[in-house]
């Protein structure tokens, strides 16, 4: 038994079955990305003021990042546009094309989770608070790993400004000076955290929204790179399933791109 | 909705997003804290967003053939 409206659209609705799924799909992926800005909206506002953390993140990565996902959203639409017009070898060089977008995003985005898992605050017996690097990278580092491992002294960079989270002197951005390297004594420390989710409000928020939006960036890829591995056969066999699944999926790029869009200024620039 | 009318909808939100950065840009370049890294943000993407009205231009006239629904 054939399944109706597979390939050709329904005539009352004028969609067929997998783009009336996704477009359902989607509405619940705007109500769980909604739930989370909202979040990140209400938290931000109900911060005492001055107390929300500001210029954590870096700048330029973000909207090399940004600019790699709106290429991507052109290489898909020209994937499926390829397909309308007969092209195979053109919707797949296209559609590599959005695989490796995909995967560049998704390298950078490690590249900046790395960072802050490298990033680390340390607050000394003297009340003196710094923030910098640990010498030799390690990360999730804390005062309990210091004592199980048994590590007498760390070797610490502080950036040039302490105790701050003003953009211009947290570094974020990698723009700032560091101090000197300076030998801490593990029994002089009283809390020594990395930049992970747990050390405050606005890294927990970041790291959820983003984490989870990165989850869809590999889901999304590995969909259209399924597409793509399997698109000689389907073309020979129904090649108008093909072009509804490319556009399917373009469908779900698209969202996926979109709210990068809004998590970047959001996160990034405000 | 297709592919096409929602690529044109995400052109349009690429586009403000490259002029409010550019905003953004300038703004802070024009503050006391401003530096040169602000004003290259400001014009990068002023030259983005021109870039991408430009595409959004050519895209709809390559497409013209295919429906937006």
């Amino acid at each position: 038994m054939e399944i109706p409206y597979a390939v050709q659209p329904r005539e009352d609705t004028g969609l067929y079955n997998a783009k009336l799924g996704i477009w359902l799909f989607l509405a619940s992926e705007v109500m769980l990305f909604g739930a989370l800005f909202s979040s990140y909206i209400l938290l931000r506002v109900g911060a005492a003021p001055g107390a929300w953390p500001h210029g954590l993140l870096n700048i330029p990565i973000g909207t090399l990042n940004t600019l790699v996902l709106i290429t991507s959203s052109v290489t898909v639409v020209m994937a499926w546009a390829s397909l309308k017009m007969n092209q195979l070898s053109r919707f797949k060089m296209y559609q590599t094309l959005t695989v490796l977008f995909a995967l560049t995003f998704v390298c950078i985005k490690s590249y900046e989770y790395h960072d802050k898992f490298t990033h680390y605050e340390v607050v000394l017996k003297d009340g003196k608070s710094m923030t910098g690097h640990i010498e030799g990278s390690p990360m999730l580092w804390n005062l309990t790993k210091l004592n199980v491992k048994k590590i007498p002294s760390i070797t610490f960079t502080p950036e040039a400004a302490h105790g701050s989270h003003d953009a211009k002197s947290e570094g974020a951005a990698g723009a700032s000076a560091h101090g000197e390297p300076t030998k801490i004594a593990t029994s002089d420390i009283v809390k020594l955290e990395c930049f992970g989710p747990f050390h405050n409000t606005y890294l927990a928020i970041y790291f959820t929204l983003t984490a989870l939006h990165a989850l869809h960036v590999i889901g999304g890829a590995i969909v259209i790179g399924y597409i793509l591995f399997t698109s000689g056969r389907w073309w020979k066999k129904n090649p108008e399933q093909l072009t509804n699944r490319v556009e399917v999926s373009g469908l779900f790029w698209h969202f996926v791109d979109l709210v990068w869009i809004f998590l970047f200024p959001v996160l990034y620039l405000l | 909705m297709s592919l096409k009318a929602i690529h044109v909808l995400f052109i349009v939100a690429s586009t403000l997003l490259a002029l409010g950065f550019s905003g953004w840009g300038f703004s802070h370049y024009l503050s006391s804290e401003g530096a040169a890294v602000d004003l290259a943000y400001g014009i990068g993407s002023a030259a983005a967003g021109i870039g991408l009205v430009v595409y959004g231009c050519y895209f709809l006239k390559k497409l013209k053939n295919i429906s937006f629904l």
